[in-house]
């Protein structure tokens, strides 16, 4: 019966072997990869490694310039930061609004997870009414203590910028995570007399733990490529997306932007190549 | 159930997330009905004034932003669920790696996607001016978020066996595609289209480097406004913004809900 389906078989004229069908529908979508996003690519790379007038390729200035190492060991450790802090507060709300049921739940998950399409400028200009010089904080600050608090324009306010994208989608992983987990291991943690904290650390955490590598691994990707909140809050910071920026258009050196972004680029594609060889492992052991 | 004081504590701690989330969207919306933010709603009153000169300032910039996210939709679409359909049925090493490469310009920071754009194809005059340099990028950036549930959707359905059905009955290639495959799919579909729609909508770490003068897109032209307006016009022109995408999140939830219900049947 299954043989009916098969097309050659269905359309007996043709002796020699077509390529399936299904292969030739994969076509238009690599020509468009290949035309625009792999050869555009092959070409930044070749041009970070042309020898210029020094000897040195663009690669070889960006690691050893202590300006852009330091720019990339800032935009790093922030990165990490906001990774760890979203990871925190995400799995807290997510576990507990997949697994309790009460009223106006669904309207929080909603709020919760809107900001997740917010484009970085919208949330660098979100810091700005929070953290500003005419923010909420400042205002408060203000009627409190005396003085105006204005975080917006620093790190500080990059990192909230960051954690308010993040936290959402750490959010929505953590809730599918949760709706997956098993709870007779919990149920049967908790028989054999297992205190509260022991069951979230032995139980609840691991079984989590493959969702929140690869959720981790996707907001340090985000945070690492992220360029319109460092935007809107000033170019004036030390991230490396706003050195690329910087290179390109105020002083047009092509090939060392091009350096640039493949070294950024490397660095967040290593951490994700890390991520999903971890999940393997743990997925190997459980 | 009984509530434990843990359950009011986790309770707390979510609606703080959730008013850190909430509380500047609202100042966002005050402010740009404010007529002057800075002596407060009840001192200087309120007014739609914002609202009417961000119309008049960037009214071209929305059109743009509106024209670019369907024609984003449109090319996805098309070259997207021929793809999906493609690895669903092939499976093997090849299609696998095919997945890693389509992920890929997620992964890379949209600098450096748009960087590798202009440094390749920044030449053609005619090409880069127009909007559908833009288009390009979104397409290559908004690809793999209509493949992956398109892919969920074929993967699950029993689209094998209605397919033989068909070719049992003498239907081609083709006409299997259109007339089985594609309307089996269309719940993933429209997720895809809808989740594309928004995200060309706000895209702007590729758009700001690809733009031109003339191809200036919302987010550009958010860029823009807060980088010269006063914060009135900037928050009316945010609050426009949230209006077009608020609505087809709102509708994208509802779809997403309306898949995972039909996976537990």
């Amino acid at each position: 019966m299954s043989s009916l389906a098969h097309p050659a078989l269905a359309t007996p004229r043709r002796h020699w072997r077509l390529p399936p069908a299904a292969t030739l529908a994969l076509v238009p979508a690599l020509a468009v990869l290949v035309a625009f996003w792999l050869l555009p690519l092959a070409r930044l790379i070749a041009l970070g490694s042309e020898r210029r007038d020094g000897g040195a390729t663009a690669y070889w200035q960006v690691l050893s310039s202590a300006q852009y190492l330091s720019s990339l060991a800032q935009t790093c450790a922030l990165a990490v930061a906001v990774t760890a802090a979203a990871l925190l507060v995400g799995a807290v709300v997510g576990c507990f609004l997949a697994r309790q049921r009460f009223f106006g739940r669904s309207t929080l998950v909603a709020l919760l997870t809107f900001p997740l399409a917010f484009p970085g400028v919208v949330v660098g200009f979100l810091v700005i009414l929070l953290g500003g010089r005419q923010g909420l904080s400042a205002s408060l600050g203000m009627s409190l203590f005396g003085q105006r608090w204005v975080f917006a324009y620093s790190l500080i306010g990059l990192f909230v910028g960051y954690l308010y994208f993040s936290i959402p989608r750490v959010i929505l992983t953590v809730m599918a995570a949760c709706e997956t987990l098993d709870s007779s291991l919990e149920e049967a943690a908790r028989s054999l007399g297992a205190s509260h904290w022991r069951v979230v650390v032995d139980v609840i955490v691991p079984g989590l733990a493959p969702a929140l590598v690869s959720c981790g691994a996707i907001c340090f990707a985000t945070a690492m490529g992220a360029f319109g909140t460092a935007f809107t809050l000033g170019t004036q910071l030390n991230v490396t997306p706003v050195a690329i920026y910087n290179t390109f258009t105020n002083y047009a050196n092509f090939a060392m932007a091009a350096a640039l972004s493949v070294v950024l680029g490397a660095m967040t594609w290593a951490v994700l190549l890390l991520a999903r060889r971890l999940i393997r492992q743990t997925g190997a052991t459980l | 159930m009984k509530r434990t004081p843990l359950f009011y504590g986790q309770l707390l701690f979510v609606l703080l997330v959730c008013a850190f989330m909430l509380v500047p969207v609202l100042m966002s919306l005050l402010a740009g009905l404010t007529r002057n933010y800075f002596q407060g709603v009840m001192a200087s009153g309120m007014t739609l004034d914002w609202l009417n000169q961000v119309w008049t300032a960037y009214a071209d910039t929305i059109w743009l932003s509106l024209r670019l996210a369907f024609a984003c939709a449109l090319c996805v679409t098309v070259i997207g669920v021929p793809a999906a359909y493609a690895l669903v049925r092939m499976n093997n090493r090849f299609s696998r790696a095919f997945e890693e490469l389509m992920v890929l310009p997620v992964a890379m920071p949209g600098l450096a996607s748009a960087l590798a754009l202009l440094l390749t194809y920044g030449q053609l005059g005619g090409f880069r001016s127009s909007w559908l340099f833009i288009l390009v990028g979104h397409v290559i950036f908004t690809l793999p978020f209509l493949v992956r549930p398109v892919m969920a959707v074929m993967q699950r359905q029993h689209l094998p066996i209605l397919e033989e059905a068909a070719a049992s009955l003498g239907a081609g290639p083709l006409r299997r595609f259109f007339s089985v495959v594609v309307p089996n799919s269309r719940a993933g579909i429209l997720a895809g289209v809808l989740m594309v729609v928004t995200l060309s909508l706000g895209e702007f770490n590729l758009t700001w480097m690809l733009h031109t003068p003339m191809t200036k897109t919302l987010p550009v032209g958010l860029a823009d406004s807060y980088a010269s307006a006063r914060l009135e016009v900037a928050s009316a022109y945010t609050v426009i913004f949230l209006l077009l995408i608020v609505p087809l999140l709102i509708a994208l939830q509802a779809v997403s809900n309306h898949l995972s219900r039909g996976d537990r049947r």
